[in-house]
């Protein structure tokens, strides 16, 4: 009976003290920013490279400048699973330590934060993901997904396949499928594939993989039957593998399957082995350990023992968008230091650095990430900014970019994704700001 | 000494049929109740409502409602996710079809609307049971999930598929969408739970509880007393879906804003019976306890290296939280295989004799 007496203590302290023990001490002199990771679980492939990135760059910056101007960059991770629950008890604890901006690298928790951004003072950067229609800075200031969004990614997509056809308008008649991951994640590229469809004349077959991703094995049955001339796969974790296998087991030509660009780092090719050479994936950046700031890494973190990763494992795909991100994280903050000051900032002061983000060649040289990407700008009408995006294709051993920097269609994705803007804004009873007032 | 129940007569049936028989009880419940009123909106911060104690209360509803079907009537489901999700998708259709509907009504709705839902998917209990009725759950599950999946209609044709809670009021405060304060959709989820919590206690003291008791322990004797399995069993099914539904309105519009079909998949439905199981089969309190156990004690894990100022990699936290969390849930189950309420029960027992046991 006393094992009783002791369990029921045992667990009202459970209950009453777990919540408590959510207070963080707070660090005056530094920046904090929430890093809502998922090293666990069915999307941990995809995860772990990106954690690594993060918390790489903001070390490297840390050690090698010793912070932003000389504020030091505070972080701490928080597993969420990439389950949306999660990550709101996440962001909530972090909370306490007053972050200025946040990346949820999860569609769903960013569909999750955006009506809090402005209550909180919190800074929404979702990199190439969550909203598209908040790229419409008038209605959602807070909320930043420069430099491209799925709508463009899809439209370039797009044009690359007709690139590749020998011009647009032989899309005519051509079968393309889609397999995307059902969430909303998955489903922010159908309507802009559906206009395209209907303005260049391509059949479109949209198949859902339900969460996680392993069974798929219905969905490429239904693909041999149709048997489409290119595949698009927007997948995360490890539902990316699974397709990628798939693709490769029923033979085919792996050249004309594109994932989108979070269906390509190693983690997903490496699974199929020689049968994912070929393989193509969308990317707005260049893959690959061969740019300065891989050297300064392995100088300024890994030789002093502070690495996330393995050190070959520097220069994987998502490990080098999880780098630029935080780059972009750490220039904005930058920018917003040239007006109001090298010290400690508010999620106000760094949202004005957001919007006045201008990242010039120059810059990415001094920073040692030339070529690694293009120049970007941001506005506050337009919080997607300029990007322009690429293809990579997988050779059995490494990445390469295989394509020019593809321009997005953007005359048919822009109107579409203003109109969205209104009636998405309309669900959070938004007012349009004016951009012209805005300083 | 002070949990003594020495002269307190019973003088009325009245009296002798009450929730709470004990003066001490009736004390301690009426003061828990106005202090969950009152002091966690005034005192608590955002985190503990937003992300400890609304998520409670919406688990704690739905625990109600399954423990009713599974805990009472004794048919096992493994639906409470599809019905929680039919109660969620029609809120939201209700309310944005018709914006100046009372959101009070349209929770009720919602929930009547999962009641005719669960009474469809309930009518094959008739004919079969325990694990087979199980797997017949799961099919509603399934069904309901890829339903709000597949017709773009419930989810008003957003791209995205995500519902997300409009801004409504109740007596001129907000309580849910985006701009609600967490201290008024706490509120308003707690004064859902105490009502229908109490509805559910006199339920199952009622006549309906005793017939769904007499199925649950042997249907064939139950039906030679005049309980009839039919109707006994599908209003089982269509109460517990109601509770359900609410539950499944509450967790979208007060507790995440917006949420997407994954937020009802399946392992909803095997939470909720887990909670359940370890609160307690047949108890409602137990559905409190369970809920609380399976909703704070991984939040204690989460938060527990961090208090004890362990420095260790967030995955490693995970994998030993799951560890940790799976083996309480054995060892719970192992000690007292009737649920954390038959350990408060005995707790109870032993009270009300301390400190002179002998």
């Amino acid at each position: 009976m006393r094992v009783k007496v002791l369990l029921s203590v045992l667990l009202a302290l459970a209950v009453a003290a777990g919540p408590l023990a959510a207070v963080a001490p707070a660090q005056d002199k530094s920046i904090f920013i929430p890093l809502l990771v998922y090293r666990t679980g069915p999307y941990a492939p995809s995860g772990i490279p990106i954690a690594n990135g993060a918390s790489d760059y903001f070390n490297l910056v840390n050690e090698r400048d010793g912070g932003v101007n000389g504020v030091k960059i505070a972080y701490e991770e928080c597993e969420t699973q990439y389950d949306t629950k999660q990550g709101v008890e996440c962001y909530e604890r972090l909370k306490s330590r007053s972050p200025v901006l946040v990346n949820p690298y999860s569609t769903g928790i960013t569909y999750q934060l955006i009506p809090k951004a402005p209550g909180d003072k919190v800074v929404i950067h979702s990199m190439g993901y969550g909203m598209t229609a908040s790229a419409d800075g008038r209605w959602f200031p807070w909320v930043f997904n420069f430099p491209m969004t799925y709508w463009s990614q899809a439209s370039a997509f797009v044009k690359y396949v007709g690139q590749q056809e020998g011009g647009v308008e032989k899309l005519k008649g051509k079968k393309i499928a889609h397999i995307y991951h059902n969430s909303p994640y998955g489903r922010e590229a159908n309507p802009t594939l559906e206009e395209l469809a209907r303005k260049y004349g391509f059949e479109l077959t949209l198949l859902a993989v339900d969460h996680p991703g392993q069974e798929q094995g219905a969905t490429w049955l239904q693909v041999r039957r149709i048997n489409p001339n290119w595949i698009f796969i927007s997948g995360w974790g490890v539902m990316n593998q699974v397709a990628v296998k798939e693709a490769a087991s029923k033979g085919f030509p792996m050249d004309h399957v594109i994932g989108n660009w979070w269906t390509g780092t190693e983690a997903d090719v490496v699974p199929a082995a020689d049968g994912a050479k070929g393989y193509k994936s969308m990317t707005f950046h260049a893959p690959g350990a061969n740019f300065k700031v891989h050297q300064d890494i392995l100088k300024h973190v890994y030789d002093k023992g502070k690495g996330a990763a393995r050190r070959e494992a520097v220069g994987e795909v998502l490990y080098n968008r999880m780098a630029i991100n935080t780059m972009l994280n750490v220039e904005a903050i930058r920018t917003a230091m040239t007006k109001y000051g090298n010290k400690p900032l508010t999620g106000e002061q760094v949202r004005w650095g957001f919007e006045n983000l201008n990242l010039t060649e120059k810059r990415l040289e001094e920073l040692g990430m030339k070529g690694m990407m293009r120049p970007l700008r941001v506005t506050c009408e337009n919080h997607e900014g300029n990007g322009l995006a690429l293809v990579q294709q997988w050779d059995g051993k490494k990445w390469t970019i295989v394509s020019d920097w593809i321009e997005p269609i953007r005359e048919v994705v822009r109107p579409k994704l203003e109109a969205a803007a209104v009636e998405e804004a309309k669900k959070l009873s938004y007012t349009m700001r004016d951009c012209a007032k805005e300083k | 000494m002070i949990y003594r129940t020495a002269g307190q007569f019973k003088t009325t049936y009245a009296s002798d049929q009450a929730i709470f028989p004990i003066v001490q009880d009736r004390v301690v419940v009426t003061l828990a109740l106005v202090a969950a009123f009152v002091v966690p909106p005034a005192l608590a911060s955002e985190y503990w409502l937003q992300a400890v104690l609304i998520p409670l209360l919406v688990y704690a509803l739905a625990a109600i409602g399954l423990n009713l079907l599974t805990g009472y009537a004794g048919q096992l489901s493994l639906g409470t996710g599809g019905f929680m999700a039919v109660g969620a998708y029609s809120a939201f259709k209700l309310s944005t079809a018709f914006p100046h509907l009372d959101i009070v009504a349209v929770f009720l709705l919602a929930g009547l609307v999962a009641a005719g839902v669960g009474l469809l998917f309930g009518i094959p209990s008739l004919r079969i049971k325990g694990f087979y009725l199980a797997v017949a759950t799961l099919a509603a599950q399934f069904f309901l999930i890829w339903l709000f999946n597949k017709v773009a209609w419930f989810v008003n044709y957003a791209p995205s598929g995500t519902i997300t809670a409009p801004d409504r009021e109740v007596l001129g405060v907000l309580v849910t969408g985006p701009n609600a304060t967490s201290g008024a959709r706490y509120v308003m989820a707690l004064a859902f739970v105490a009502i229908f919590g109490l509805v559910a206690k006199n339920l199952v003291r009622g006549r309906l509880g005793r017939a769904w008791m007499a199925i649950r322990d042997r249907d064939i004797a139950a039906e030679i007393i005049g309980i009839r399995p039919l109707r006994t069993k599908l209003l089982a099914f269509g109460i517990s879906s109601f509770y359900c539904g609410v539950a499944g309105a509450e967790l979208v519009f007060l507790y995440l804003g917006s949420a997407e079909t994954l937020a009802f998949d399946v392992n909803q439905s095997f939470l909720v019976l887990f909670m359940v199981i370890i609160g307690g089969l047949g108890s409602i309190l137990g559905s409190f306890l369970g809920a609380a156990f399976i909703v704070l004690v991984p939040i204690f894990l989460t938060n527990a290296p961090h208090w004890l100022g362990l420095n260790m990699s967030v995955a490693l936290q995970k994998h030993i939280e799951l560890m940790i969390f799976g083996g309480l849930i054995i060892f719970f189950l192992i000690v007292e295989p009737h649920g954390l309420a038959r350990l408060w029960q005995i707790t109870k027992e032993k009270l009300r004799l301390w400190p002179f046991p002998h």
